[in-house]
């Protein structure tokens, strides 16, 4: 964490930008940093709960038979592929490459995150009508206690991503959005950083486990 | 459309006046009585409100309010509040229990509310605010900052937890509390075997407040590492900052397991989900250990700032600069990494293994190295000191003593083998009020009589508050004592009656002490209604009415809305103390600058409501209020998120004249020195005792400034 003039917080900085006041740019997005340390010992929590969990289906339908790997490769490249839109969206901004530019990135981004939304809550539907719906065991519990959760934060992430949109069109690039972008694509990246846990441990590892 | 997707279970039957009517029984009567206090309470601050004309200066000044310093009054004054209630609680429970060999005169039931709501409450709606509260007003002056780093979400803290606190008081008035303890362990508290309102009102309550302890820990962790003022290098800092820096990683890190534990509880309750219940795969030591695990740290949350409060004051009481201060901050680190290590103590009797409860045990036990060495330290802040035995000193040397004493009862509950015998006892119960008691809350009101002439201006009552210490004391003793016995003779914890007669002389002893404690809170507040009275003779406007060391004693009291007109240079450890002996403090400053400080908003208080009705109307089942009251929030957190010029700038102009205003009373005023620090004549302007620091410690303590510096 070190303090020099080119590195005011960890991840993509604004130097160079003179309108964004150093000092309380570092500070709100350290603040966020640490928000999102909290959230994630909250997923490790569900996590480790699902974990213990395995092989607790009293009976019902277990991962082998409820996963559906094609739909969930679909949703994997959507929000992979979102995180790199999300990515360059961060980079027109560090490097001003125009309004344009940004929102574009930023809508395709908005549209993968929706489009694995919609995929996610398919599957669950599809869970549901096999007889694996929450109430049905502990395990199932546990799976839709841990992944809806992450489905909800990507939720919130579209709504906060709809406003900003609007914020940029009414206010245009003034600091507090733009340290609000910032904030916005850490917390993309970080619910691609859950949804590879995610995949690894409750698919692939329910899969092979389960 | 029928009523109940009106009202939800929401019915005439829920409220307890209802009841008494029915089936006008005395333990009825207690139940409408103590939900009558609550409405009349509420009445009576309305009309006076209203009656004062107060509702606008309420609103304007402090509702609406961001500045750090008014946030934590609230917090205290909420605390306070709710503080009175809990006592109550604990003093009905004490009385039960010594009528209640083969009776009593509560019904099982009743009491089981009374015992569930008392650990609630004073775990998450005194000891939290009431430390959130110091932290708010004392850290940001004590780092030289004007404000936390986000004053806005501390403003939505502070609602959200008023408005969980404010739930439980709803609980008295329509419906029951939950009966399943503070800890609320499921299946009991599942819905298969407690359908009613009780462990919802708990739930939410929990929930609500949690997030809102989250979002404190993350404002303060922000305001500590981004905002110290220059020269305020982390080893500079004073000892009740570094125990905030360890209590916010705890904020931070021990909510989300509690915050994820009540909210699957929650699913297990609403939605039929299997995460503790006894059938389908459930498993309840998944709680235990989520619980635990937040619930551990939670005991050091608190008790840190605790630790904090009694440095600053062992040292300023003493005239001393605080020993061995490398040597506590590496302690109050260490306790707060071992504090994550240690939760399954609380279940050593819940079937793991011998080798998995030994280990715990051993770092049960390990915690009391850094323990002792504070102990040490504050013994030697205090060796060869000019010690003046005010109030927050004599609150003390009450922890001092105490809490060594409920140290080691720990250390023996830390040993499984003993654990056996003893868990589920009165011995429990009295070890964690001795710790709680004179650690933590000894703690808080130690530096409620120190900061107060720093926030309002004016001294305390010095006569009334050693009386109320006095009766602290002794009222604790006296109540937890002979629990200690009665717990090893196997009286079990919680049981509202009892059949073995040789409990009842320590029932007895123990219901004395507990109005004693009662009697000390309303000395309490008979000294804060004197201290108003002749606050006149008490004012402090110069601002170090105590010869204090750090930099919240540099400034005015109470404080300019900015803190600081000029940010200070800290140059050493205990910088004001430092200046004072060179004869610098109170320097004439030339270049003021326009200070920025955050506008007014309504947010806190729109979201306290809010939330309350949330709360409200998940409890009662009543959807579509739900529903409406999440979009609401929703909303009004998008359309806050519009208003972007929120900061309002005080021209330089005013700062420097009320602070060339406030250098001029400084040049009239006479010095006192201690001897007459509990007079008239204390303007709060100190003759300073403080002088150049011995050879023999300065050579144990000039490792400032860098953090690599910490060596012993």
């Amino acid at each position: 964490m070190s303090q020099t003039d080119s590195n005011l917080h960890p991840g993509l900085n604004l130097v160079g930008h003179p309108d964004v006041h150093h000092d309380s740019s570092g500070t709100i997005i350290f603040g966020f940093w640490v928000f999102l340390m909290s959230d994630l010992v909250f997923f490790g929590v569900m996590f480790a709960i699902y974990i213990t969990m395995i092989g607790a289906t009293a009976g019902g339908p277990g991962p082998r038979e409820l996963f559906d790997f094609t739909s969930l490769g679909l949703q994997t490249a959507a929000l992979l592929v979102s995180s790199l839109t999300a990515g360059m969206a961060s980079l027109a901004l560090k490097y001003e490459q125009g309004r344009t530019r940004l929102v574009g990135w930023l809508l395709l981004t908005l549209v993968l995150g929706i489009a694995f939304l919609v995929l996610e809550v398919r599957d669950f539907l599809s869970m549901v009508a096999q007889g694996g719906g929450p109430w049905r065991s502990g395990y199932l519990s546990a799976f839709f206690g841990l992944v809806p959760l992450h489905g909800l934060h990507v939720t919130m992430g579209c709504v906060w991503l709809v406003v900003l949109l609007f914020q940029m069109q009414i206010f245009g690039l003034v600091p507090v959005v733009k340290t609000r972008l910032m904030r916005f694509a850490l917390f993309w990246h970080f619910l691609d950083l859950i949804w590879v846990g995610i995949f690894s441990v409750v698919y692939f590892g329910g899969w092979v486990y389960g | 459309m029928t009523l109940s997707d009106i009202f939800g279970r929401l019915s005439l039957d829920s409220l307890p006046f209802v009841t008494f009517l029915l089936d006008p029984s005395l333990n009825e009567a207690i139940a409408s009585g103590a939900g009558g206090v609550v409405v009349l309470g509420g009445l009576v601050v309305f009309i006076g409100l209203t009656k004062y004309r107060l509702w606008g200066p309420l609103w304007r000044d402090w509702l609406t309010s961001t500045d750090h310093k008014k946030i934590g009054i609230m917090y205290i004054v909420f605390a306070l509040v709710m503080m009175t209630r809990g006592v109550i609680e604990g003093v009905v429970m004490r009385t039960q229990q010594a009528f209640g060999l083969d009776g009593g005169f509560l019904a099982a039931d009743h009491f089981a509310q009374l015992f569930s709501t008392h650990g609630t409450i004073m775990i998450f709606f005194v000891a939290m605010p009431f430390v959130a509260g110091f932290i708010n007003y004392v850290m940001p002056l004590q780092i030289g900052a004007r404000d936390v780093a986000f004053p806005v979400m501390n403003q939505i803290s502070l609602g959200l937890t008023v408005a969980s606190g404010v739930m439980l008081m709803v609980s008295l008035v329509v419906g029951k509390f939950s009966t399943g303890g503070w800890s609320a362990y499921p299946p009991y508290t599942g819905a298969a075997f407690n359908p009613g309102v009780g462990p919802d009102y708990w739930i939410w309550a929990i929930v609500v407040s949690g997030v809102a302890s989250t979002l404190s820990g993350i404002n303060f962790a922000t305001t500590i590492y981004k905002m110290r003022a220059p020269g305020m290098t982390f080893m500079r800092m004073p000892l009740f900052t570094w125990t905030v820096v360890c209590a916010s990683i705890l904020m931070i890190f021990a909510l989300p397991p509690l915050n994820a534990a009540a909210l699957l509880l929650g699913l297990d309750r609403y939605m039929d989900f299997h995460f503790f219940t006894n059938d389908l795969g459930g498993n309840m030591m998944n709680y235990a250990n989520l619980f635990w695990l937040f619930g551990h740290p939670e005991v050091y949350l608190l008790v840190l700032p605790a630790y904090g409060i009694f440095s600053e004051v062992f040292s300023t009481y003493s005239a001393k600069r605080l020993y061995g201060y490398p040597s506590l901050v590496i302690a109050t680190m260490s306790i707060a990494v071992l504090s994550f290590t240690v939760w399954l103590h609380h279940f050593f009797t819940m079937g793991q293994s011998a080798l998995i409860n030994a280990a715990f045990g051993i770092a049960t036990m390990l915690i009391a190295v850094p323990t002792g060495v504070k102990v040490y330290d504050w013994m030697a802040t205090l060796y060869r000191g000019r010690i003046r035995f005010s109030v927050p000193m004599i609150y003390g040397i009450g922890f001092l003593v105490l809490f060594v004493i409920g140290g080691l009862t720990g250390v023996i509950l830390a040993n499984p083998t003993i654990d056996y015998q003893v868990h589920n006892s009165l011995f429990l119960v009295a070890h964690f009020h001795n710790v709680l008691i004179p650690g933590v809350l000894f703690g808080l009101l130690a530096g409620y009589s120190y900061w107060f002439p720093k926030a309002f201006g004016f001294r305390l009552n010095e006569k009334l508050g050693r009386r109320a210490a006095l009766l602290w004391i002794v009222g604790f003793t006296v109540t937890f004592f002979p629990l200690y016995f009665v717990g090893l003779m196997g009286m079990p914890r919680r049981s509202f009656s009892y059949a073995d007669p040789a409990f009842v002389p320590y029932m007895i002893v123990a219901v004395i002490g507990a109005f004693c404690i009662f009697s000390a809170l309303m000395t309490m507040l008979w000294q804060l209604k004197v201290s108003i009275a002749e606050r006149d003779q008490n004012r402090v406007p110069i601002g170090d009415p105590w010869d204090g060391r750090t930099l919240e004693w540099s400034i005015p009291a109470p404080p300019p809305e900015y803190n600081f007109a000029i940010v200070p240079d800290v140059k050493e450890r205990d910088d004001f103390a430092e200046a004072k002996v060179a004869g610098q403090a109170y320097q004439p400053h030339g270049a003021y600058e326009d200070i920025e400080v955050p506008k007014n908003t309504p947010i806190g208080i729109l979201l306290c409501v809010l939330s309350g009705v949330w709360m409200f109307a998940l409890v009662w089942w009543i959807w579509w209020l739900a529903i409406a009251s999440t979009l609401a929030m929703l909303l009004a957190v998008i359309v806050w998120s519009f208003d972007i010029h929120n900061e309002r700038v005080i021209p330089a102009e005013e700062v420097r004249r009320d602070h060339e205003a406030w250098l001029k009373r400084i040049g009239d005023t006479r010095p006192v020195n201690r001897d007459h620090e509990h007079d008239p004549a204390n303007l709060g302007l100190a003759q300073t005792e403080l002088g150049p620091e011995p050879e023999g410690e300065s050579a144990l303590n000039t490792q400032q400034g860098a953090p690599q510096g910490v060596k012993p």
